[in-house]
Formats: C-alpha cells, sequence, structure tokens
C-alpha cells in the first residue's frame, strides 16, 4: 500500500514526519527563532525563581475554580497574540500586493494564515476567554465554592489547552491548513489537502473541542444546581443568566462540530466517502452541519458578554438593571433562535427562495430581543448616577459600536443583499464589527471589572484608557474601509489584487491595524504597570468590593479565599450583594464550620498531554504511537477512577486565621 | 446619594446587624450533598452524545439511499442475525436492571452476578455486529464503497463503540464493587453506568428501526 | 413612501459612490438585477437607520446627561421596570423587523437567481421576442470555463455577452467549490462539483466588468478572474465569428487537460465544443469508463446495484488530468464505479437530460417565486435530487 503512487512516504517509527516538514519561510524561522528565544528565557526563569514546583502545585493541578479560570485567560491572551500577529500580516500583504507585486506571502504560507487566524481567535482566544470568564465567576455569583466537577473543570482547561498545543506546533512541523477558518470540502478532503494542515486543523479542534464540552456540561450543572439558597432562576444575576445559556448552546452544538470532523476525518483517513460526490456523499451535508454548530457558536461568544455590560451598566449606572426579566427573556429567545438560522451562511447556495427568506427573516428575528437588550442597558443608565471608570467606558463604546454591526448583520440576512455582499470584505467587516465590538470590548470590560476582584488591586486607569483609545480608533479605521472595499466587490481571502484603487483602502485598514497594536500593547503594560505598583494604596482594593457592586462575587475578599465564602449566602432577592449592603449584613463572623474542599490532582494535564500526543500521533500518521497513547489514555482513565480519596477538610483554624485577617484588613481600610 | 459612602464601604462590613446577618448568610454546618449534581450532569452529557448520535442518524437520512451504483440494504442486510442482536441488547439491559435491584438491596454478591450477565450479553451483541461488519467487508461491502455504507457503518460502528466502552467500564465497576463494596460513590457510578446502557439501548432500537427495518422495506 | 425611499436610497447612493470613488460597483451597478439587489440593500439600510440612529443619538445623550459629575440630574437607583415602556422596547424592533421581512420575503422571491428574469430593465419586460443567452459555467482549478452550447463555443477566462439579453447561467465546478460572481451584472452564486446551480443575469451598459471567483478555493485563487464584456448584438456576433474562425476544439481530452490545476491562465477560446461536455462535468463522468451520476442515481433509485454493484469496480491511481491520486492512509486502493450504460446510451441519456424546466410566469407579481422542486422526505426511496440532473426516465436500467 505504500508503494502505490499517491501514498505518501511514510517510515513505521515517525509515519511522515521527515525534514520536508520543517517549513521554509524565512519568516517562520525567525518566529521559530523568537519562540525558542522566549521559551528559553521564561523556563530558564521559572528554573532560577524555582518557580516549578509553585506552579504544579498551586496552579496547573489545582482544582480551583478561581485559578483555572485565570489560567484560561492566560491562554487567551497569549493566543490572542498569535492570532493578532496573523492578522498584522494579512493586513500588510494585502497592502503590499498590488501593481504586479505578489506582496511577500505565496499563496501556500497566506492561505495558511488567514485560516490560522480565524481557528485561533474562535477557538483559543474567544472561547478560553468566555469559559475563563465563567470559571472564575459563575460560582461566586451563586455563592458557591466550586463547580461542580471540580477535576473535569481542570482537564477541560488543560484538554483546551492541548488543542493550541497542536495548532501551534503547525507552525513549526508541517503546515496549516489552507481552508478557510470552517475547512469546507472538497477543499479540504484529501485530494485538495493531502498534507498534515487539515489534519492539524482537525485533531487540534477535537482534542480542545472534549474540553469545551466537558466545561459546558460541568458550568450548566453548577448553575442549575450549586446556587445558594432563595437563590431562584429568576434572581440569579444577568451574567449567570447569559452564561447558563451559552453553556446550553454549548452542550447542545458542540458534538455537532465533534461529529462533524469525525466524519471528515473518516473521509481523510478512510477514504469513506460523506462528502465527496463520486460515491453519492453531499459536501452540502458539511456546510449544513458546520453551520449548525457554527451559529450557536456565535451566540456562545456574545451571551456571556451581553451579561457582563449588564453588571457593569448597572453597577457604574448605580441603579438596578432596567427589565431585568425582559432581559432574561431577551437571552434564552435569542438561546432558541441561534438553532433556526445556520442557512444564512450560504444563502448563495442555491436553495429555494422560500429557504433563504425563512431563514432570512428567522435571523431578523433575533435581532428583536438584541435591541431589547440595548434598550434596557439605554434605560439602566437613564436616571443613573454614570461613573466613567474603564469598564463603563468599554459598555458605552461598545453600543455605539454593536449597532452598526448589528445594521449590517441584519443587511447580510436579506437574501438577495447576501448574493452581492457574501464572501466579501463588507462580511468580514461585519463580523469583526460584532466580535470585537462585542465580545472582545466586552471581554476587555471584563478584565478592568473584575481584575481587582482576582488579584486584590485595580488596574492602571492610564494605560487603559491609552489601550481604550487607541482600540476604538483603530478598531473603525481599520474595518470601516472594508465595508467599502466590500461594496466594491472586493472578495475576502485574496491574496493579489488587480485594480489600483483599492490599495488606499487597505492602507488605511493597516493603519488601523496598527493603530490597535498599539492598542494590544498599552494593554499589557497596563498590566505591567499594575502589577509593579499592586502596593499602591489608590489602588488596592481592601474592602473586596471596588466598585460598589450588586452581586455576590463582591461580598468576598479580594482575591476570594480557597473556600470564597466562609458561610453560604442567602439570597432574597435580585443583586443580593446590594440589598446585603443595604440592611448591614455585609459580613458574618460567627462560629466557622470545617469546610469540605476537592483535592487538587495532576491528573487533567496527564490526561490532557496523552489526548495531545495521540492527536500529534495521528497527525503523523505515527500509528505505533497512536495506538500506545489511544490505550494510555484509557488505562490513564480507568485507573484515575480507582481514586476515592478526592477531598479533604479546610480545619476550623486555618479559616479564622484568614477571617480574622481579613477583618484587620477592613479594620485599617475604616480607619477604625 | 447611594446607600452608603462608597468613599470607605469598608465600614460598612465592620458594623452589621445581627438580624439582617442571620437572614443573609446561613451559619449552620452545611455541606452541599457529595455528588448531588453526578446524576443531572450525566444526563446533559447523555444527550450531548445523542446529539452526536443525531447527527449520525441525519446523515444516514441524507445518505441512506445513494448506493452509488452497488449494493443497497436488501442485498446486504441479514434482519434474523439482527434481530438476534437486538434480543442481545434489549436482555442486557433487562439484566442491568436486575444488577440495580440488587444493588439497592445491597446484595454486593448478586449484582455482581447480573452485571457479569450483563456483560456477556454485551460481548455477544459485540461479537454479532463484529461477525456482521466482517461478512459485509469480506463480500466487498465496504465503507468506502458508497455514501450509504459510509454512513451504515459510522452510525452502527459508533453505537458499537459506545458498547465497548460501556462493557470496559461495567467490568471497571466490577472490580471496584468488589473490592470498595456497595459505597456511595459506586452507588453514583452504578447509576451513571445504568444510564448509559440503557441510552444505548434506546440508539439502538432507533438504529434497528430506521436503518434495517426501514431499509428492509 | 415608496418613492420617497427610492429618493432617499439614490441620495445615499450617490453619497457612497462619491464615497468609494465612483468605484463600488456594488452600489452602481449596471445590470438590472443587480441594481435591483442594491436597492433592496439601501432600502433595509434606511429602514434599520431609523432606529439606529436613534439609538445612537440617545446613547450618547444618555451617557452625557446622567455622569456622575452632573448632580442636577435625576436619580433614581431603584426604578428598574415601567411596562409601557417594555412594551415600546420590544415592539419597535419588531415593528422594524415585520416591515423588513416582509420586504425580504417579496424581495428573494422576485430576486431568486433561479428565476428567469421577467424584465431586462425598469421599462423593458420580457416578451416571447427576447432570445435568452445560455451559458455554461464550470469553475475550474483555478480559472473559468465558459461554454455556451447554442453558439457551439466556448472561452477560459473570458466572457462576451450581448447588452440587454437575458442570461441563463449553469454553473459547476471541476473539484471543489467556488462561487461565481460578477458584481455589475448579479449576485453570486455557488459552483460545486457534481451540482448544477442557476444564475439569472443581464448586462444593461455596454463596458467591461470585473468576474470573480468569490469563494476561497486553493492555491490560486486570486488570480482566477476574468473580464466579463457586454457588447451590442452585432459585437456579440462578430466574437462568435472570431472565435469560431481562431479554431481549437473543446472535447473530454481537451477538457482533462484543461482541468489541470493551473493559475493566472490567459485567455483561450475554442471554435468547437463537446455538446454534452457539460453535462458530463455536472455528472462526473468526462474520463472514460466512469460511470455517470444520472445512471447511477437511476440505479440507486431501483434500489441499488444489489452484489453485481460491487464488482464494477476499478483501481485507480491517477486523476482524470493524469496527477496522482492522494489515496487515505488507512483506505487502501482508489477505486473508480463503472457505468453499465454503454457510450451510445450514456451520450443519449446526457443529451436528453432533462433541463430543469423553465417555470411559467404566468403573472410576474411581487409575490411569486420561481420556486425549486419540491425537496424529497428523507425516508423518500429516491435518492436525494440536491441539482443534479434527474436522467432519462429507464436509462441504465438494462445491465
Amino acid at each position: 500500500m505504500a508503494d502505490a503512487p499517491g501514498a505518501q512516504p511514510t517510515t513505521f517509527l515517525l509515519g511522515r514526519l521527515n525534514w520536508e516538514a520543517i517549513p521554509k519561510e524565512p519568516i517562520v524561522w525567525v518566529t521559530f527563532a523568537a519562540v525558542v528565544l522566549g521559551g528559553i528565557l521564561v523556563l530558564a526563569a521559572l528554573t532560577k525563581y524555582r518557580l516549578w514546583g509553585y506552579l504544579w502545585k498551586e496552579w496547573f493541578t489545582s482544582v480551583d475554580h478561581k485559578k483555572i479560570g485565570i489560567m484560561y485567560i492566560v491562554l487567551a491572551l497569549v493566543m490572542f497574540v498569535r492570532g493578532f500577529a496573523d492578522a498584522l500580516m494579512m493586513r500588510l500583504q494585502q497592502v503590499w500586493a498590488f501593481g504586479g507585486s505578489e506582496g511577500y506571502l505565496n499563496s501556500h504560507h497566506y492561505d495558511q494564515i488567514f485560516t490560522a487566524h480565524g481557528v485561533i481567535m474562535i477557538f483559543f482566544v474567544a472561547m478560553p476567554f468566555i469559559t475563563g470568564l465563567m470559571n472564575y465567576l459563575v460560582p461566586l455569583q451563586i455563592g458557591a465554592r466550586d463547580v461542580s466537577f471540580p477535576f473535569l473543570n481542570n482537564f477541560s482547561f488543560w484538554m483546551t489547552v492541548g488543542g493550541a498545543v497542536i495548532t501551534m506546533a503547525s507552525l513549526f512541523v508541517g503546515e496549516y491548513a489552507q481552508t478557510g477558518w470552517l475547512a469546507f470540502p472538497p477543499l479540504s478532503g484529501i485530494q485538495s489537502s493531502p498534507y498534515v494542515g487539515v489534519d492539524y486543523y482537525i485533531w487540534g479542534l477535537q482534542v480542545a473541542g472534549v474540553g469545551t464540552t466537558l466545561s459546558g456540561i460541568n458550568l450548566l450543572v453548577t448553575i442549575l444546581k450549586m446556587r445558594a439558597p432563595g437563590m431562584t432562576l429568576m434572581r440569579m444575576p444577568i451574567f449567570t443568566w447569559t452564561s447558563l445559556c451559552a453553556n446550553i448552546l454549548i452542550v447542545a452544538s458542540f458534538p455537532i462540530l465533534t461529529m462533524t470532523l469525525i466524519l471528515l476525518t473518516l473521509d481523510r483517513y478512510l477514504g469513506t466517502a460523506f462528502f465527496t460526490n463520486e460515491a453519492g456523499g453531499n459536501a452540502m451535508m458539511y456546510v449544513n452541519l458546520i453551520w449548525i454548530w457554527g451559529h450557536p457558536e456565535v451566540y456562545i461568544l456574545i451571551l456571556p458578554l451581553f451579561g457582563v455590560f449588564s453588571e457593569v451598566t448597572s453597577t457604574f449606572s448605580g441603579k438596578r438593571l432596567f427589565g431585568y426579566s425582559s432581559m432574561v427573556y431577551a437571552t434564552i429567545c435569542i438561546t432558541i433562535l441561534s438553532y433556526l438560522v445556520w442557512l444564512h451562511h450560504f444563502f448563495t447556495m442555491g436553495s429555494g427562495a422560500s429557504v433563504n427568506s425563512f431563514f432570512g427573516i428567522t435571523t431578523m428575528i433575533i435581532s428583536i430581543p438584541t435591541g431589547a437588550k440595548l434598550f434596557n442597558w439605554l434605560f439602566t443608565m437613564y436616571k443613573g448616577r454614570i461613573r466613567y471608570e474603564l469598564p463603563m467606558m468599554w459598555t458605552v463604546a461598545f453600543m455605539l459600536t454593536f449597532v452598526v454591526g448589528g445594521m449590517t448583520g441584519v443587511l447580510l440576512a436579506v437574501p438577495p443583499a447576501d448574493f452581492v455582499l457574501h464572501n466579501s470584505l463588507f462580511l468580514i467587516a461585519h463580523f469583526h464589527n460584532v466580535i470585537i465590538g462585542g465580545v472582545l470590548f466586552g471581554l476587555f470590560a471584563a478584565i478592568n471589572f473584575w481584575w481587582p476582584k482576582a488579584f486584590g488591586y485595580k488596574l492602571n486607569v492610564f494605560w487603559g484608557k491609552v489601550s481604550f483609545w487607541f482600540w476604538v480608533v483603530g478598531f473603525w479605521a481599520a474595518f470601516m474601509p472594508l465595508y467599502i472595499l466590500g461594496l466594491m466587490g472586493v472578495t475576502r481571502r485574496m491574496r493579489v489584487f488587480d485594480d489600483p484603487s483599492y490599495q488606499i483602502w487597505f492602507g488605511i485598514a493597516a493603519f488601523g491595524a496598527v493603530l490597535i497594536a498599539i492598542g494590544i500593547a498599552a494593554m499589557f503594560v497596563q498590566f505591567g504597570v499594575s502589577i509593579w505598583k499592586r502596593n499602591d494604596p489608590a489602588m488596592r482594593d481592601e474592602t473586596g468590593d471596588p466598585w460598589d457592586g450588586r452581586t455576590l462575587e463582591w461580598a468576598t475578599s479580594s482575591p476570594p479565599p480557597d473556600y470564597n465564602f466562609a458561610f453560604t449566602p442567602v439570597s432574597h432577592g435580585l443583586d443580593t450583594w446590594w440589598d446585603m449592603k443595604r440592611e448591614g449584613a455585609a459580613r458574618p463572623t460567627g462560629k466557622y464550620h470545617a469546610i469540605h474542599m476537592p483535592k487538587n490532582t495532576g491528573m487533567g494535564v496527564i490526561l490532557s498531554a496523552i489526548a495531545t500526543i495521540f492527536g500529534m500521533a495521528m497527525i503523523w500518521y505515527i500509528w505505533w504511537l497512536a495506538v500506545l497513547s489511544f490505550v494510555a489514555l484509557v488505562a490513564a482513565s480507568i485507573w484515575h477512577t480507582f481514586n476515592y480519596n478526592r477531598d479533604f477538610y479546610i480545619p476550623v483554624d486555618e479559616i479564622e486565621a484568614k477571617e480574622a485577617a481579613r477583618t484587620k484588613q477592613l479594620q485599617a481600610a475604616a480607619g477604625v | 446619594m447611594s446607600y452608603f459612602s462608597p468613599s470607605n464601604p469598608a465600614a460598612l462590613y465592620l458594623k452589621s446587624d445581627t438580624a439582617a446577618v442571620d437572614k443573609y448568610w446561613d451559619q449552620s454546618e452545611h455541606h452541599p450533598e457529595e455528588g448531588a449534581s453526578t446524576p443531572l450532569g450525566f444526563w446533559v452529557y447523555l444527550m450531548s452524545d445523542c446529539l452526536m448520535f443525531a447527527v449520525l442518524f441525519a446523515v444516514y437520512g441524507v445518505l441512506g439511499t445513494s448506493y452509488a451504483a452497488g449494493p443497497g440494504p436488501k442485498a446486504l442486510f441479514d434482519l434474523n442475525l439482527v434481530a438476534l442482536n437486538t434480543a442481545m441488547l434489549l436482555l442486557s439491559s433487562i439484566t442491568f436492571g436486575f444488577a440495580m435491584l440488587a444493588l439497592y438491596a445491597g446484595d454486593k454478591k448478586r449484582t455482581l452476578r447480573w452485571l457479569f450477565i450483563t456483560l456477556l450479553f454485551g460481548l455477544a451483541f459485540l461479537a454479532i455486529e463484529l461477525y456482521e461488519f466482517w461478512h459485509l467487508i469480506h463480500e466487498g461491502a465496504v465503507p468506502q464503497r458508497s455514501a450509504f455504507l459510509s454512513s451504515f457503518f459510522a452510525l452502527v460502528g459508533t453505537h458499537g463503540l459506545h458498547v465497548f466502552f460501556g462493557s470496559v467500564w461495567l467490568v471497571t465497576l466490577m472490580v471496584q464493587l468488589s473490592t470498595k463494596g456497595i459505597t456511595g460513590p459506586n452507588i453514583r457510578r452504578m447509576n451513571c453506568l445504568s444510564m448509559f446502557w440503557h441510552f444505548l439501548d434506546v440508539i439502538w432500537i432507533g438504529v434497528f428501526t430506521f436503518v434495517y427495518l426501514l431499509g428492509m422495506i | 413612501m415608496k418613492s420617497l425611499l427610492n429618493i432617499r436610497a439614490t441620495l445615499l447612493m450617490s453619497a457612497l459612490v462619491a464615497l468609494a470613488g465612483c468605484k463600488a460597483e456594488v452600489l452602481a451597478p449596471s445590470g438590472d438585477v443587480a441594481a435591483r439587489q442594491r436597492d433592496l440593500l439601501v432600502q433595509s439600510t434606511l429602514l434599520m437607520l431609523l432606529i439606529i440612529v436613534p439609538v445612537m443619538l440617545l446613547t450618547v445623550f444618555f451617557a452625557w446627561k446622567y455622569r456622575s459629575k452632573n448632580k442636577e440630574a435625576d436619580y433614581q437607583p431603584d426604578w428598574d421596570h415601567s411596562t409601557k415602556l417594555e412594551l415600546v422596547i420590544w415592539a419597535v424592533p419588531l415593528l422594524l423587523i415585520i416591515c423588513l421581512g416582509a420586504l425580504t420575503w417579496v424581495g428573494t422571491h422576485l430576486l431568486d437567481p433561479y428565476r428567469p428574469l421577467d424584465r431586462t430593465d425598469v421599462n423593458t419586460p420580457v416578451t416571447e421576442e427576447h432570445q435568452t443567452l445560455k451559458v455554461e459555467v464550470v469553475a475550474l482549478d483555478w480559472k473559468w470555463l465558459f461554454i455556451y452550447p447554442e453558439q457551439g463555443i466556448a472561452t477560459v477566462n473570458r466572457l462576451v455577452v450581448p447588452e440587454d439579453t437575458p442570461i441563463e447561467f449553469s454553473l459547476t465546478s471541476s473539484t471543489v467549490m467556488n462561487a461565481f460572481y460578477i458584481p455589475s451584472m448579479a449576485g453570486m452564486i455557488y459552483a460545486m462539483p457534481g451540482m448544477e446551480t442557476k444564475l439569472h443575469g443581464v448586462m444593461n451598459e455596454p463596458g467591461d466588468y470585473k468576474g470573480i471567483a468569490s469563494h476561497f478555493s486553493g492555491a490560486g485563487f486570486s488570480g482566477m478572474h476574468f473580464v466579463a464584456t457586454a457588447t451590442d448584438q452585432a459585437g456579440f456576433d462578430a466574437f462568435v465569428a472570431e472565435t469560431k474562425a481562431a479554431g481549437g476544439m473543446l472535447d473530454r481530452t481537451a477538457y482533462l487537460e484543461l482541468a489541470a490545476p493551473s493559475q493566472n491562465e490567459p485567455v483561450r477560446t475554442y471554435a468547437d465544443v463537446d455538446p454534452i461536455l457539460f453535462a458530463r462535468v455536472v455528472n462526473i463522468c468526462v474520463e472514460d469508463g466512469k460511470i455517470c451520476m444520472a445512471e447511477m442515481m437511476e440505479i440507486d433509485a431501483a434500489g441499488g446495484a444489489g452484489h453485481a454493484g460491487m464488482m464494477n469496480l476499478m483501481p485507480r491511481y491517477a486523476s482524470a488530468d493524469g496527477r496522482a491520486l492522494a489515496i487515505p492512509v488507512l483506505g487502501g486502493n482508489l477505486n473508480m464505479i463503472q457505468g453499465f450504460c454503454g457510450p451510445d446510451e450514456e451520450a443519449r441519456m446526457l443529451t436528453q437530460r432533462v433541463v430543469i424546466a423553465p417555470r411559467e410566469i404566468t403573472e410576474p407579481g411581487p409575490m411569486r417565486g420561481a420556486g425549486l422542486t419540491p425537496p424529497r422526505g428523507i425516508f423518500a426511496k429516491e435518492p436525494n435530487q440536491f441539482s443534479q440532473i434527474p436522467p432519462e426516465a429507464g436509462a441504465g436500467k438494462d445491465f
């Protein structure tokens, strides 16, 4: 079989991995050198400061939802740098490749870059970001001590890391997919993409997808089962509500992605006929299936951020959220409707007019609850006392940006309009408008809002404002030209252009991207400066409630103790913490009890490492390793079930000491 | 006019009204019941697994008649064999039920015995399915032959893989039951496996009806 | 109201055109279909601006008025509900969507790309006298092939059409998905292997327009564009005569050579074309011995070929254009499914292919769409139809 023409040369030991797999592009070499150098420096620093043991014991093996949440966000930030580097390279190529110039990227390299940009930004930036946020906040907001399945939480995180590792490995060994971020067959089939690119895509997403599905199940059950006494569904903080809906969407959509990718894998590895025509398969089925996952996915991304904006608006307006129940019902409407619109991603496939109009109109209907949400924020601000701290600035920027993206989205839902704008840069501008203007702005609002909760000090305001203005201005400069280019009939994923009249717009867009780059740099400077000056009394959060908050996460110290709350809070209405403050019930100091907590375990790291090795072995056709790692994965899982000793009690004196320290801290802050 | 002065919120924490504190904080010794979330969590997992099967059923619905000028179900399926196979799986569900009854009765030996019988039925099911697959492949009806066969093997094969891993889990649990006895965690695990096993039964009824019976009409 | 909308639409349009340096083809197309699509786009935008602009203004106003420094402003920290306001909040977007939905329903049916044109421009309804030009389009790796079945000629990366004439494009692809798009003429439609899609359009101004591939299709994607020329009837006749005179024959062999992947292809012409070549491309049976999809579907409709269907296979190592095929690593050798029909029967089957029947438009009212044949249920014994060509009844039965 190996000798047949068309079969790739393989060896037993290394599969199809050989020297050919090392990329030839000098850009990749420079990147590789930089990554190796940076990696060595980091590892050396970790060794020098003897941080390995600390990281392993306190972080990597931790089942504490707060630490896992923070690790998710760190992962997202790291991957964000990679994804944004891809974006800058695309902008540079597109402004360069005019007038007969081929630019500086060949198609093999360029096509990988736009594919990787999409995949990384969605799966390894936005998803870990929101999962991290939900992980950190949901248990605190519902007054719980951890999630329902703490070990599973750790395992989910490491699976996400495993997927990211596989995806990043493609940069230096082999290649990444050159198919666009959803890898439509036949282009992603074995005949058009015979090498490892699509396999990297598949296995990266599969490994990470396991993590995402499991963390969705985990958070869903946590919200349903672990709420504080008295906290009925209609008393849950709005962020918890949106998280609940997002996790329902995760559980009800990621299995579809997983199965669709399995079928693509079977086509590529076994030669089955799901998505190839010749033996009766149908590529359109892939497009349908992947978008049945793909559309709910965008609501998975945006819903939790709608929750963030609600919390931020009501906190900084010093007002109850306007129309809480209509906000909840709007969220539920969006959740359900998100399954009824997938076909709007391919009106141009030739469905009948009635089918197209149906999906067009269902898409528009989603804008009704979304519009209602926007009005609710607006009327939360109405008759409020709005404090323009950074989270609120991001929120106002979101409201002004997102409506434009929403409008162009509804425009694209009109099938005849979509016929002229589909696959154009107008579409690109639209979804960046909602994803940057909605998801990213929301995440930045969230970081600025909850950072003091996580670390005990506020973020630097000056650098935060620098970042904000560069981001907002940069965003408009980078994406408004794309709307115009779309109206000029310019298609996405183009590498080289003939028409010189496009160049000026690409120039402006590239300039905008540079502004965004400065915004990102300013954000990292903001983090750095804040960490550096973390003991500055003006920035410290001694009370645990720096913004005059409303929900339960502000009722504990910043950062919260391992056990979150020494006593279980009881809810008697919405905005429990606000009520507590009003009625003088801020902090009980009664007789403490030992607290039952889950034990840390390294099993999550081990299992996901084995899964990552399995993925790599499958990508490179190293069968012995694939079999070995698969058996090891099953064996390790079984072995883990024999460990019945998974929990412990935090002794009373430890709690007493911690709570006494907090009393002192509060007394100092109050000047008593 | 906020309800307190945000400039010095710390003061607020220090003065507290006992009645209000009792209203808002449960100060009794309170531990969430261990494993209380597990059944719901496992249900949600089963539903996500069910969605994977839903995709396979949908794919079979679309491609199930694309024989690519190759053999169709009538030329391939042996309904008697499949009926026997179905009986094996249905019986295994019943015996699992007996195992659960024994478990609730606290009779470890009887539980293990019924679990062993369940395992035998499960393995019989797998053996018959493997024989069927071997027979099809031997005849030339390989998954690559047509979209119909691809989707058939994917759907039935995925179910078979589930039964296989269910059996592995079953063996694991038998070992755990016999060494650790009928403890809280083991009862929880038995409950989950029981749900899993019956779930596979339900899926199989779908496969049997949708693929085999409808295919032979 | 409608005319008012149109006037505002025109105003907005001209503003946008000026902004984009007179190059915004989507906003200033020359074809009637694209112009109507543009109108819908502009009308929808204006409708939405009715709500978007006030919301943005209100956001800025509230954000400014209720800033914490403004102690004059009313502050009501517990005001969180107003039934009247909630009603407005939900009703206003709902009303907007009802309007937009109606516009969408009508517009989508009216501008269905499968629907034969009922007018060539605002003032000219299509009558018996209008000759529809048929063009068969194949998206190859990475160039466009245009076959003019009625003229019997073919071109690569060059499209010439007479102005004010309805054009019916039949689209397919050789390997991967693509989309066929002439922004100045009409919207885009996917071209997919093994399937035939339709697009109707018309060019109303003579000139050269850009034609592009608008769905990413691999390495040569950026160079996969062509010039679409609209000319008067005389110009078109001259083009046909010129092409005829230039010689060249596009038969199955020439097609397979042409189909081999290549980038940035120059214009090519063929004076003669195999009349069933396009049907063969759609049916994925340009190669010798390979079964046509039509025959395959006929056999499948009869319940498959039984055990004979496990012997009609031939190992296959190279694709039609001579490239080595990638072999799925765990899948064993690739096979080609062979047909049972003889070459004559096959040709007859493909010649008599039922063209998707032109729909009668008795009353070209806006609410009447030219729908496709209704889809068959998943339990139907017939193979799924999608957009493949149904074979002649009985074809392929006599093996």
